[in-house]
């Protein structure tokens, strides 16, 4: 029985290899060849979506958008959760553990609810439409994510190191920067890699917060989807561009991935 | 003890202003909506509990709970067992480690609206790869117009997006135990089902919880790749609770109750994640 074990992940792989094998099928097919019949790869190879996407702004333009939040969230996210994560993995202070749980609950609001609000709540302060308000409302679940996985790293770091360079003369701000972080540098590399992740794939919130300017690639996807007729070719190339940032992202951090959630505390 | 209290905060308080600006204005804002009337011109009523009382005795959000909480099921029943099983045949050592992780985590950062396009194109029972060769096999396909094949399709697409979530988080957690452990039980003689129930099992459970939780709320709040795949059809056969909110609050633009659903839609989630912690986590307080 062993003998056939590695059947299941093979299988498994190969399940999840075919959808993304149609999409990228699709994309180097021309629109005719699509809606003609049935075919298991192009048959007229074309390139002619991905140039379309490459050369109109409106399309690249898109990915420049989701890009710049994406950064900037998980900047942002990494940058406000470092000092809370210490706090909440060496101190015991009043509220600590409700307000753990506070954080967390966050990740429990469903986007749908927070939309129209959001919407209202940008508009008000003159965000609306702008990289940074989606960098912003995207931290409604990736601090507490990150919170919850730097915590998680850094309190296997024995007190000690805290201890020894407070002794030997260090300020909590330089200890911080110099030791602290080098130290834990593999789980702010995880931490990064889950804000990315997240804020990458979510579209509601960035879709109910931009119009024009900071128009992320999946909104450009959807508008396309209904004005410009049905043309599957496109899209398609679109959507195979989209996972390009996924994959080199977890080609380096491969070694990490698994182990970001396992170390968090529940 | 008092200093330690407020470095303590002052660290915190990054993190709290940033939540808080987005979690505590907007709930307020769900709260104000749900207790009052509006008919527009910015006139606004107080109503009391009326939307909530609505909103419960309202079959639509029966029907709509329903369907949620018959997909949630289904969700966990498939994904946890399956990721399990992948996650103890994966190979420990070797090239094969990277291979597997790198193509797994794959469905995982694409953007979920790209996800629906994905098994929209895939599916289309003339010319997609999926639902050609099902029509092909002699199952008379088409999800944009039979409940059942709609369902299929939607169950198919998140266990496709999802199960390498509960894979990566029990590997991890696999990869964990030390070799002594399986030294020991080969010693004993104790069989494979033997090693699973007392050394793997046991160690795995601090990240099923996780597993479990996380997909309990992700599936719970699905909106997005459904919406691109099936958009709530046929009829509503596959509307779950967050299309059907978007639907009111967005298309009818019926604030109150959709403001009420909202809050009603979060207390569930809220109050299932914590009876899912309570009830996993009991063994280890007695």
């Amino acid at each position: 029985m062993t003998r056939f074990k590695w059947l299941v992940p093979t299988f498994y792989i190969v399940f999840l290899m075919l959808p993304i094998y149609w999409l990228l099928c699709m994309s180097f097919k021309t629109t005719n060849e699509i809606l003609g019949s049935f075919t298991l790869w192009p048959e007229r190879f074309t390139f002619d979506n991905y140039r379309r996407i490459l050369t109109d702004p409106t399309w690249y333009g898109g990915y420049i958008n989701s890009l710049i939040y994406v950064v900037l969230n998980t900047i942002i996210s990494v940058l406000a959760a470092l000092p809370a994560a210490y706090a909440f993995s060496r101190y015991r202070f009043a509220g600590d553990k409700h307000l753990f749980f506070w954080l967390l609950t966050n990740r429990m609001a469903p986007s749908a609810v927070f939309a129209l609000p959001f919407f209202q709540l940008y508009s008000a302060i003159g965000l609306f439409d702008t990289h940074i308000a989606v960098a912003i409302a995207h931290c409604l679940f990736n601090v507490p994510l990150a919170v919850w996985i730097l915590e998680g790293f850094m309190s296997g770091v024995p007190r000690e190191l805290d201890e020894t360079a407070f002794i030997d003369g260090y300020s909590f701000g330089r200890f911080f920067v110099r030791i602290f972080v080098p130290t834990i540098a593999a789980g702010i590399g995880v931490a990064a890699f889950f804000c990315f992740m997240f804020s990458w794939v979510e579209l509601l919130l960035a879709k109910t917060l931009t119009s024009v300017d900071a128009k992320p690639i999946a909104a450009t996807m959807t508008r396309t989807a209904s004005t410009s007729g049905y043309e599957l070719g496109l899209l398609a190339a679109a959507g195979s561009l989209t996972m390009i940032p996924g994959a080199v992202v977890i080609y380096f951090v491969r070694n990490y991935i698994a182990k970001g959630f396992a170390l968090g505390r529940v | 003890m008092k200093s330690e209290n407020l470095r303590a905060w002052l660290l915190v308080l990054p993190v709290v202003i940033l939540v808080a600006f987005n979690a505590v204005i907007p709930l307020m804002a769900v709260v104000n909506y749900s207790v009052q009337e509006t008919f527009g011109n910015n006139e606004f009523f107080f109503e009391g509990v009326k939307w909530f009382r609505e909103v419960m005795t309202s079959q639509r959000f029966r029907d709509a709970l329903s369907r949620q909480v018959i997909f949630t099921s289904m969700i966990l029943l498939i994904e946890v067992p399956l990721g399990v099983i992948i996650a103890l045949a994966m190979p420990h050592r070797g090239w094969g480690v990277s291979v597997c992780l790198v193509l797994m985590a794959m469905p995982l950062l694409i953007p979920w609206n790209v996800v629906g396009a994905i098994w929209n194109i895939f599916a289309l029972p003339d010319i997609g790869l999926l639902g050609h060769s099902l029509n092909k096999l002699g199952w008379d396909y088409n999800y944009t117009r039979q409940p059942i094949a709609a369902w299929f399709t939607l169950v198919a697409m998140d266990v496709w997006h999802w199960t390498s979530l509960v894979v990566l988080l029990c590997y991890a957690a696999l990869t964990a135990i030390p070799d002594a452990y399986y030294q020991a039980a080969r010693i004993d003689g104790a069989s494979r089902w033997a090693v699973f129930r007392r050394i793997q099992l046991p160690k795995m459970k601090r990240v099923l919880i996780i597993a479990v939780l996380l997909r309990f709320m992700d599936s719970f709040m699905i909106y997005t790749e459904a919406v691109v795949l099936t958009g709530g059809g046929p009829g509503n056969a596959t509307t779950l609770l967050s299309i059907d909110l978007v639907k009111i609050a967005l298309g009818q633009f019926d604030l109150g109750p959709a403001a009420a659903m909202s809050l009603i839609y979060f207390l569930i989630i809220l109050l299932l994640s914590w009876i899912f912690y309570a009830v996993m986590t009991r063994d280890e307080q007695e």
